[in-house]
């Protein structure tokens, strides 16, 4: 015997540093060898934040529409004259409603504003109308033209009725209206905050819900449990390695919003980053969960963009008001840790650090990521029985 | 003669193959569950949380005048069926609070002596505070509210000056949709966006699974040639793809109740072509992989930049140019396309023929790419 | 605590009962009572289902038994599996290397679970390295290791530390014969020098002859238990040999004895003669009928012929319907005269990057012949066979099966060729109808003729008691005969069979063999790689394969001849496969 005394060195319990540290060097090196995780930790955030950044915009400009002059009256060119000369609406003239009808099939213009032949007689009659036809499908846009199209018909209206009364031009109701967080009024700076929601349930739900999976599958798991690792270690050490992978996308997407979208920050950095890691620590728990109970990488997978990826990109608020939402959708959203980190994200990057909001959100995070993590806990027993 | 019965032969190796997928996928309790429950429950959820209607705006009030005017205006708000009265404000320090905790997305503040100056001068302003952290439906609110008070602003020219005028009536009609519910826009997109994430989850792990269980070199030696694989490993991807879109179809139709205008047959003949398409790329990534890790998150890093840049979420129109250019590789631009147009529409062949090429040239372009990697990859 | 524990018990078990799928069905393991001395090396020997992996589950803690009590090392494993988890080492059936990580890696990991201390690791490191002979790949990722290596280097992980007992789950499934050898010196010197407490179990027989300890399970039962000598008791005076009449090979005899399952408990072909057991009852006149009145010698009985005695007579009943069915799967008569040639190879060379996996190899198989392709683990038979089978091509050299040149007619040549991969490799969740009507329609079978051949196949291979359950969940030995079964559905001129009889009880492999022997009788060419040398002795022909090169290639008498003294066909491989090795040490580095 070359070493008698190696049977005496094992002392179960106080080995959890070394062991946690075994496990998570080896969860690292197993994380840079494969490519595909790369993709998934660096490629996909820098693509998606070009894409968001860059490509995604809600805003509406340069809308086409046509516009039909039946009635060719001065009066008539000056009811439309007030909708040109924004950048919102870009005008089109034609000639004939059928010719517009045409744009509009062919989907060259959304929208269609008809000044009929007896314009001028009716107005004078006191009952005119304008027509307008706009192309339902898209009907964000269809919405936000209308209310446009309403607005400037309306103001012509009144500018008439000022001028018939010889008031001043600034007659009646005047909007003063202020933005609050968003100065530019672009839909970037919402994105953005949203992106980062996005980035940490990736690589929080999706990369981790098939690690657990993965050594039930390939056998790993028997010949884990049957040394003195504890649970929690093996699931502490999946943690770990994801979360700095997380760290890198949440860095990689602060420096996009600060330096490429010049993007405010009016809150407070650490905040941000306590909300990011929070919510990371929430998706990775999820994911593990997701992954010891379903012990199989394509069902842990499918499960694992279906109940994270999907309701983060729909129903956390981030691209739908939740105000306008049913009920029942606010319940499902309220349950969802995206919503809160969306909640604090925004308001991180574009309203400013508000302790109270933020105090409540944390609190429903540290919850969540404490249940799920237990959950998780509970349903890796070291055991072969199911 | 020959050509016949080796044809038939290929064809009847390629329905064997196609059962056993088929079988193989259908017979996993897992899996029924995975391939149908979701898309359902997904197209109802997204189906009302996925919207851009404005019903529930919630604004709230600093009243600092509360003259007729101002408590007129309030009301025509509250008839407007677009805003919500949500809070009254005593002072301006109150505004930071609602605004900053959500509560209100938009506050109105009319000044002390709002009342006072709109009838002595019939001019007033009005302080209008929007939170911008979703600017989006804050805009559109904002639209809303300005056509409101322009109408206003007539109506009260009319009234106050005795000015015989009159006001010009809008006669809207949207076409396709014509209560402008974002729920038609969205549905319709979701039979091609939903049953595209597991067509072509499917179809990347079909190979990649096999590899990783040992079958695939079985299935190898069989005089089964590598295009014969390749047919019969798209085909129930292509079918289960289709049963999902008729699902969500389903949902939209006797759910939601949003009428279907097009022909049926033009509508499959589409989606059958972008399922094709999809199929192309999956197997592409499924050729590629070494595993079903691997596949899997191939398929997904795939997956987000074609639904991102569809225009499922987010107007095509919006984008910059160069973007546009390159959402001409995304079979579900097209898809979404197709399928809004023929739905909503009624659109015909001729009409959406342009929405065929593209997704026609993708699947001719991964199809053949997929079958070369699989001969190449065997050594 | 080694020293506390000297006198007492590695293993107390009493009454333990085990079911799965919530008591539905057979239970696993069902009613055990034993108790297993510390410092001693002790063997799991029994068929397939026998449990005897859930009774080292039990053990190692990862199963709770329904009922019954166990204590492992003095500690109440139900109640408290940890604290034996921290003390016990054990290595699973298929041991779960991390296959991105290097050797060095895996090794690592497993040393920092364990807390083994720098200073002691290095020596044992050392140690391990040196006596799995794998020094040489410590930085190679675990996954590029051939099937032995991964075996040896899972039972490295196991034994980084020196446990208070070691638990091995069928170690040397799929492991050539000198790194078996290598594998059980390891056992056996630890055992020696540590006073290891070892329970193995294992389906090759010479390896429980090395125990002090042998229990034999049967259906969730202990059969029998004690020293090998005693277990060797029921079939003492019973064993004997006979050499066949000039002209008939010893596999035909072999399989006439075995077929009568009433005078014959057992009958395996050793050296051209033929070794048997005859049943206790058994009418003399009976026996010399079946010898054809060729002289038997006695000869001394082994622990095999024990257990198979044993197990003989728990299932004589339901074994006899397996061996004697005709084989319904060959398509051609088997021809009188020279036989034509089926399977040539020509200087066929397969390279992977510098590396060289067959070195221009030649040889050719003819109709009806079984052909055994041996050599150790990643000498180069998968390539050499993989090529064959046209899931691979060659780098260079001719090569032609079935009368089709596998370069230019390769979906021709797969028509008229089976394959059983080593790994069951048939749909799993799909059952085995479902299984074999798509084989058989992939292969142009349809309609009423596949419906045909499938009823067939189920009766031949005795399947058709679960013909509708998932494959993935039958038993060990219906997988290999369903994998069979499929192979076989268009009755092919040649069957390519890949370590079919790893992990298979000895039974299992009598039943298999007696299939193979009669479907080459009836003249279906078969090609097979194995890792029992024995079954070498089912052969027409055999080639030893090394590091990519033919050692040697003939009749297994001839093979065998080729090492002066050897007295079975394991002595004979190792001492071609060493003298080889030693010859060209540069040819080490080979590793498929």
């Amino acid at each position: 015997m070359t070493h008698p005394d190696t049977r005496a060195i094992h002392a179960p319990s106080g080995g959890f540093w070394r062991r946690l540290r075994a496990l998570t060097v080896k969860e690292f090196r197993q994380l840079l060898r494969d490519r595909s995780n790369l993709a998934i930790g660096v490629i996909l955030p820098i693509l998606l934040i070009l894409l968001f950044g860059y490509g995604l915009s809600l805003d509406i400009r340069h809308a086409n529409v046509a516009i039909v002059l039946e009635d060719g009256s001065p009066t008539a060119r000056d009811v439309v004259a007030g909708l040109g000369g924004s950048d919102y609406i870009e005008p089109t003239y034609v000639l004939a409603m059928s010719d517009a009808e045409g744009l509009m099939r062919a989907r060259q213009v959304d929208a269609i504003v008809r000044i009929p032949v007896d314009f001028s007689y009716r107005l004078a009659q006191g009952n005119a109308t304008v027509q307008l036809v706009l192309h339902g499908t898209d009907a964000a846009t269809a919405a936000s033209l209308r209310a446009y199209v309403s607005a400037a018909i309306a103001g012509w209206g009144q500018r008439q009725a000022d001028r018939a009364g010889r008031m001043g031009p600034a007659a009646g109701v005047q909007i003063i209206d202020r933005m609050w967080f968003n100065a530019t009024n672009s839909s970037t700076w919402y994105l953005v905050p949203g992106l980062i929601v996005l980035i940490m349930t990736l690589v929080g739900g999706f990369l981790t819900s098939m690690v657990i999976a993965r050594e039930w599958e390939r056998g790993t798991m028997e010949s884990l449990f049957v040394t003195p690792v504890r649970t929690l270690e093996i699931l502490l050490a999946k943690i770990i390695p994801y979360f700095c992978v997380g760290l890198l996308g949440l860095l990689l997407c602060v420096a996009a919003a600060l330096g490429l979208f010049a993007l405010p920050l009016n809150g407070s950095l650490w905040v941000l980053l306590v909300s990011s890691m929070l919510y990371l620590i929430v998706a990775l728990s999820l994911g593990l969960f997701i992954s010891a109970a379903a012990r199989n990488q394509f069902l842990a997978s499918q499960i694992a963009v279906i109940a994270t990826f999907l309701p983060a990109l729909m129903l956390s608020g981030f691209l739908f008001d939740l105000h306008n939402v049913p009920i029942g959708i606010q319940r499902v959203a309220s349950i969802l840790p995206a919503t809160y980190f969306v909640e604090l994200a925004k308001m991180s990057f574009l309203a400013g650090d508000n302790f109270p909001l933020i105090l409540r959100n944390w609190s429903i995070l540290g919850v969540e990521a404490v249940v799920l993590i237990t959950a998780a806990w509970l349903r890796t027993r070291k055991s072969l029985d199911h | 003669m020959r050509v016949l019965s080796h044809f038939s032969a290929t064809l009847r190796r390629i329905a064997f193959l196609f059962r056993k997928e088929v079988l193989a996928i259908l017979k996993d309790p897992a899996n029924r569950v995975i391939l149908i429950v979701p898309v359902i429950v997904q197209s109802l959820v997204f189906g009302y949380g996925a919207t851009y209607d404005l019903n529930h705006v919630p604004y709230a009030v600093l009243n600092e005048s509360n003259g007729e005017a101002s408590r007129e205006l309030i009301a025509r708000l509250d008839g407007s069926g677009v805003f919500v009265h949500a809070a009254s404000l005593r002072n301006e320090s109150d505004i930071a609070r609602v605004i900053d905790e959500g509560h209100a997305l938009l506050v109105l503040h009319f000044a002390s002596d709002f009342d006072s100056r709109l009838s002595s001068s019939g001019s007033a302003p009005l302080q209008l505070i929007l939170d911008g952290r979703n600017s989006t439906t804050v805009n559109m609110a904002a639209g809303h509210l300005s056509a409101l008070i322009a109408q206003f602003n007539a109506i009260r020219a009319n009234a106050t000056r005795n000015v015989v005028l009159s006001q010009v009536g809008i006669e809207t009609r949207a076409w396709f949709n014509p209560n402008l519910e974002s729920r038609w826009n969205i549905i319709p997109a979701l039979i091609a966006a939903l049953s595209m994430i597991q067509t072509l989850l499917l179809a990347s792990l079909s190979v990649a699974r096999e590899r990783e269980q040992g079958t695939f070199d079985q299935l190898l030696v069989t005089p089964l040639r590598p295009m014969e694989i390749l047919i019969g490993k798209a085909l129930p991807s292509i079918f289960i793809g289709l049963v999902q879109a008729s699902l969500i179809l389903a949902v939209s139709l006797w759910w939601f109740r949003i009428p279907f205008n097009g022909s049926a047959l033009l509508l499959y003949a589409g989606l059958a072509l972008f399922a094709t398409s999809c199929v192309g790329i999956g197997l592409s990534i499924s050729a590629l992989s070494l595993n079903m890790q691997q596949a899997m998150v191939y398929a997904f890093v795939s997956i987000m930049p074609l639904m991102l840049l569809s225009g499922l979420v987010t107007p095509i129109t919006n984008m910059p140019w160069a973007l546009q250019i390159v959402t001409y590789a995304n079979p579900l631009r097209f898809a979404i396309d197709l399928v809004r147009r023929v739905y909503l529409e009624g659109a015909g062949w001729q009409d959406v023929a342009t929405a065929f090429w593209p997704m026609a040239i993708v699947a001719l372009v991964t199809l053949p790419i997929a079958t070369w990697l699989f001969r190449n990859r065997l050594a | 605590m080694s020293v506390a524990l000297a006198d007492g018990l590695a293993i107390e078990a009493a009454d333990l009962l085990k079911s799965f799928k919530e008591g539905k069905g057979k239970p696993a393991v069902a009613g055990i009572s034993l108790g297993i001395p510390l410092g001693q090396l002790t063997a799991l020997v029994g068929p397939d289902g026998a449990g005897k992996t859930t009774l080292l589950r039990m053990v190692a803690g990862l199963m709770k038994p329904d009922a019954g009590t166990l204590v492992v090392l003095g500690i109440n494993v139900k109640r408290d599996p940890q604290a034996v988890q921290d003390r016990i080492s054990y290595m699973p059936q298929r041991f779960g290397l991390y296959e991105d990580l290097s050797v060095q890696e895996n090794l690592d990991l497993y040393a920092d679970l364990h807390g083994v201390p720098a200073n002691v690791r290095r020596d044992r490191f050392e140690r391990m390295l040196t006596m799995t002979d794998m020094a040489r790949f410590t930085h190679r990722p675990a996954g590029k290791l051939s099937g032995g290596m991964k075996q040896k280097l899972g039972l490295a992980c196991t034994l980084v530390r020196a446990p208070d007992l070691l638990l091995l789950d069928e170690p040397t499934v799929g492991v050539d014969p000198l790194s078996r050898r290598e594998l059980w010196r390891i056992v056996q010197q630890l055992v020696d020098e540590e006073r290891l407490s070892v329970i193995v179990s294992t389906g090759y027989m010479d390896e429980a002859e090395r125990c002090e300890h042998v229990i034999v399970m049967n259906d969730g039962k202990m059969l029998a238990q004690g020293t090998p000598e005693a277990l060797r008791e029921p079939a003492d005076r019973c064993c004997f040999v006979a050499h066949p009449p000039s002209g008939v090979l010893a596999r035909t005899l072999q399989a006439r004895l075995i077929d009568d399952r009433v005078n014959i408990v057992d009958a395996v072909p050793v050296g051209g003669a033929v070794r048997f057991i005859r049943a206790a009852q058994a009418d003399d006149a009976d026996i010399a009928a079946l010898l054809g009145n060729e002289r038997s010698e006695a000869v001394p009985a082994c622990l095999e012929d024990g257990v198979m005695t044993l197990l003989h007579a728990q299932s004589a009943a339901a074994a006899s319907s397996i061996f004697a069915t005709p084989s319904t799967s060959v398509a051609t008569t088997p021809e009188d005269g020279e036989r034509p040639v089926l399977i040539e190879v020509r200087d066929l060379v397969r390279r992977f990057g510098d590396f060289v996996a067959v070195a221009s190899t030649s040889f050719k198989v003819q109709r009806g012949e079984i052909f055994g392709l041996l050599g150790p683990n990643g000498a180069g038979k998968t390539t050499t066979f993989r090529m064959l089978c046209g899931l691979l091509p060659a780098t260079s050299g001719f090569l032609e099966v079935a009368g089709y040149n596998l370069r230019t007619a390769r979906a021709e040549a797969r028509g008229r060729v089976g394959y059983v991969s080593q790994k069951f490799a048939l749909y799993g969740n799909l059952s085995a109808v479902e299984n074999l009507t798509f084989f058989g329609g992939a292969y142009g079978l349809q309609g009423a003729g596949l419906r045909q051949r499938i009823e067939q196949v189920l009766d031949e291979f005795d399947l058709a008691t679960h013909q509708h359950s998932p494959s993935g969940e039958l038993p060990g030995g219906f997988k290999q005969r369903l994998a069979m079964a499929a192979a076989l559905l268009h009755q092919p001129d040649i069957l390519f069979l890949d370590e079919p009889t790893s992990g298979i009880d000895p039974l299992a492999r009598r039943a298999f063999w007696r299939r193979i022997t009669a479907l080459s009788e009836a003249g279906t060419t078969v090609v097979i790689t194995t890792h029992f040398m024995e079954e070498a002795e089912y052969c027409d022909r055999i080639v030893i394969q090394d590091a990519g090169r033919l050692l040697a290639i003939g009749t297994p008498d001839e093979v065998r001849a080729q090492v002066p003294d050897a007295a079975d066909m394991n002595t004979a491989f190792i001492g071609i496969v060493e003298q080889a090795r030693s010859q060209k040490p540069t040819t080490e580095k080979a590793v498929a």
